[in-house]
């Protein structure tokens, strides 16, 4: 049995809890670390391993307040390996891209991994 | 001697909200960032513009955390020290300066990248964007490019910069961004 990852928030790292049983990958907070790979690499790791015992279904919550252009680099590279896992067919993968109501600049973000990434993707409005 | 009350007033006159020059750490950017949090929440400021101001600042901050060709031992120019300021007209404009050590040899191509970002309009940024972000290789460091892109985009104004030449290798570059509503 795989263990999940949980990560604690920090002022410029996000929450992260994924979970494999579920099929529950989770990040929220603030993803604004100068060097983002850094961060993000036990996140790669993780998923490399989920991608080969994943169940069926995995939704994959990002609600982000802010996050900077180093973080997005590795956001891209999460979602590109949730693609193929998705694609593979092993996994139905969904992507819920959670922001904050007017916040046009984050619903724009997800938009632009929407327009690269191309699998299924739902903008979830919320409000504080 | 140097004039305190006349810094002040500068600074005043300036609407200056928070000015620094020495060298860029990370922790240093952490508290640059917690204390502009606090300040755009005391003055109140609407959470769209708050946003947009703090996107702005994580990203130019960490441009000269991560851009500064001022890493030398040449007592000249001292070690990656940079210049960061921001303030915050009546109208809720923002500015925000920053400057930095630059190798001659680097002013040109800074130039015209800027150039070319200036020439762009919303949807080019966006496509600009997004093709960066997808092909581009990028270093353990920083977001690869994408920095002054994203400005651009969340901001939605054009940069200003000026340079002096300092000596024979170095020049000071000088950055300035725009935000509002």
């Amino acid at each position: 049995m795989m263990e999940a990852l949980n990560i604690d928030q920090t002022p410029k790292t996000p929450f992260i809890q994924l979970q494999a049983t579920s099929g529950m990958l989770e990040m929220r907070g603030r993803s604004i670390p100068e060097n983002a790979v850094d961060f993000y690499t036990p996140v790669f790791r993780w998923i490399d391993a989920y991608c080969q015992a994943a169940p069926s279904a995995t939704a994959v919550h990002i609600r982000f307040e802010y996050f900077n252009t180093s973080s997005s680099k590795c956001l891209l590279d999460i979602l590109k390996k949730l693609k193929a896992l998705h694609l593979s067919g092993k996994s139905e993968v969904t992507v819920y891209w959670h922001y904050e109501e007017d916040d046009e600049d984050m619903l724009e973000a997800g938009e632009d991994f929407q327009t690269i990434i191309r699998i299924p993707f739902e903008m979830k409005k919320y409000i504080d | 001697m140097f004039d305190i009350y006349d810094f002040y007033e500068k600074m005043e006159d300036g609407k200056i909200m928070l000015s620094f020059k020495g060298e860029i750490t990370s922790e240093l950017l952490t508290s640059i960032l917690h204390i502009m949090e606090s300040k755009l929440d005391s003055i109140g400021e609407e959470p769209q513009l708050r946003k947009k101001v703090y996107n702005v600042l994580v990203e130019s901050l960490q441009n000269l955390y991560h851009h500064n060709d001022g890493h030398t031992h040449d007592p000249k120019v001292s070690q990656q020290s940079a210049l960061f300021l921001i303030g915050r007209s009546d109208n809720a404009t923002y500015k925000i300066i920053t400057g930095n050590y630059i190798l001659n040899s680097n002013v040109e191509a800074f130039c015209k990248r800027i150039d070319t970002i200036n020439s762009l309009s919303k949807t080019e940024l966006k496509d600009f964007y997004i093709n960066t972000l997808n092909t581009k290789e990028f270093s353990g460091k920083g977001g690869g490019g994408l920095g002054l892109i994203d400005i651009a985009r969340k901001s939605g104004q054009k940069f200003e910069y000026t340079y002096t030449s300092i000596d024979e290798t170095y020049s000071f570059f000088s950055l300035i961004m725009k935000v509002k509503k």
